[in-house]
């Protein structure tokens, strides 16, 4: 129990997706113009994740290693559409907000990443937990990008007002601002790192 | 359990099975949503509709039709009645804005003036463009409002282009789309409001009416015998 708690907390900290192994930058910059979406976004991935990680750990035995990759992805697939099609049906508001880059989930190379280095090699238990941890740290971050975004440019965290929207800078929901807050959280949690390895 | 070797047999079977239980998977998943997400489309249209036109108790869903904007394209016009009598229309017109495609649903009343607006899909630049939801329905700020707006007295144009409503600002490029789609349905509104006036409409309704009489008939006849 104990190696599957430090498999979880190896996700959100040691190993962060975003801030350390630096993967999925792609929806990372595109979704988190505002809090609600990088949160959304990091749940349909921790969703695919745990499914994905989960399902392939099962079957790491029974899928011969030349066509690992294809089964891989027909797997991870599968989970996509199926949240895919999930929020069309219930939150349509929320799937369009994300609008491609909730399919594009499929080829989201942390998905991929921790089947092939992770799910592939350990038991189902540990696979499940690699993917809560590994979804939680992209879900945390994610949610914490979209907030300082959304704050810098707006003026609200998750639409709830902080202060006056004319004295929030526009760049922060654009693109450019994604890389600029991005770069910094970045070297903040670097820092972090840093200071709690030397103590 | 050893891992399977990667012969072709092994492969084979292995991506077999796997592929067709997701689709067996997905398919029971789709049919599972296919009715939620057409109930969640209809309703943002009926929202769409219900915002821009007075209040009506038809289906204007199911009466829509297609109308020409006189420049070669047809838009989709679903007309709003109340006890049978028009009271507007609900226009769904589109244009090519800053980022792509815009369309909007705009309301006419029967006397040209635009009742309200509302923006179906657009790609407009976040904080900028994006603003077209609010912008042109601010009421305290009749020179960038567009509701009330009476289109018989000509077409709407930014200021910019000598025309009478304020652009948002830094966003002039959408400001004109919006309000070239608004054109665009205004021109098809003229022609769905003309055919109600020179009667398109009332022979339909005698059309049915004739229908009703011929089916009561036959029911007579029927009951007779």
């Amino acid at each position: 129990m104990n190696k599957n708690l430090k498999v979880l907390f190896n996700g959100v900290i040691k190993e962060n997706p975003i801030f350390v192994l630096l993967l999925g930058m792609c929806p990372t910059l595109a979704t988190t113009s505002s809090a609600i979406n990088g949160m959304s976004m990091g749940l349909a991935t921790m969703f695919v994740l745990i499914c994905s990680n989960a399902v392939i750990s099962m079957l790491k035995n029974v899928i011969p290693d030349m066509v690992r990759i294809p089964a891989f992805i027909v797997i991870i697939a599968t989970f996509v559409t199926v949240i895919e099609m999930l929020m069309n049906a219930y939150v349509p508001a929320l799937a369009e907000s994300l609008g491609i880059f909730l399919p594009l989930i499929v080829v989201n190379c942390l998905v991929l990443g921790r089947a092939e280095s992770f799910a592939a090699k350990n038991s189902v238990i540990s696979s499940i937990f690699d993917g809560i941890g590994m979804g939680l740290g992209f879900t945390l971050s994610l949610t914490l990008l979209g907030s300082v975004r959304e704050l810098l440019g707006t003026g609200t965290i998750f639409s709830l007002n902080i202060f006056p929207e004319e004295y929030g800078s526009l760049l922060f929901v654009l693109a450019p601002g994604a890389f600029i807050v991005l770069g910094y959280l970045i070297s903040i949690f670097n820092s972090l790192q840093r200071k709690r390895q030397t103590n | 359990m050893a891992k399977l070797k990667s012969t072709f047999i092994n492969m084979f079977l292995s991506l077999s099975i796997i592929c067709l239980t997701v689709a067996v998977l997905l398919a029971q998943v789709n049919k599972l949503t296919a009715e939620p997400i057409a109930v969640a489309k209809a309703m943002k249209l009926q929202n769409a509709i219900g915002d821009v036109v007075p209040e009506f108790d038809n289906n204007p869903i199911e009466e829509a039709y297609l109308m020409p904007d006189g420049r070669g394209d047809s838009l989709l016009v679903y007309p709003a009645k109340k006890s049978d009598e028009i009271v507007g229309y609900a226009i769904n017109s589109n244009a090519a804005g800053f980022g792509g495609n815009i369309q909007i649903m705009v309301g006419f009343d029967i006397e040209d003036k635009v009742v309200n607006y509302a923006i179906l899909q657009h790609a407009e630049t976040p904080g900028l463009g994006s603003k077209m939801d609010v912008w042109f329905n601010d009421t305290t700020k009749p020179s960038q409002s567009i509701i009330g707006r009476n289109l018989a007295e000509g077409a709407l144009s930014v200021t910019n282009d000598g025309g009478t409503v304020d652009a948002i600002t830094a966003s002039t490029i959408t400001s004109r789309a919006f309000l070239d789609a608004v054109n665009k349905a205004y021109a098809a509104y003229t022609q769905s409001n003309e055919d109600a006036n020179t009667g398109a409409t009332e022979s339909e309704a005698d059309d049915e009416n004739i229908i009703t009489e011929e089916d009561e008939i036959t029911e007579e006849e029927i009951s007779n015998e």
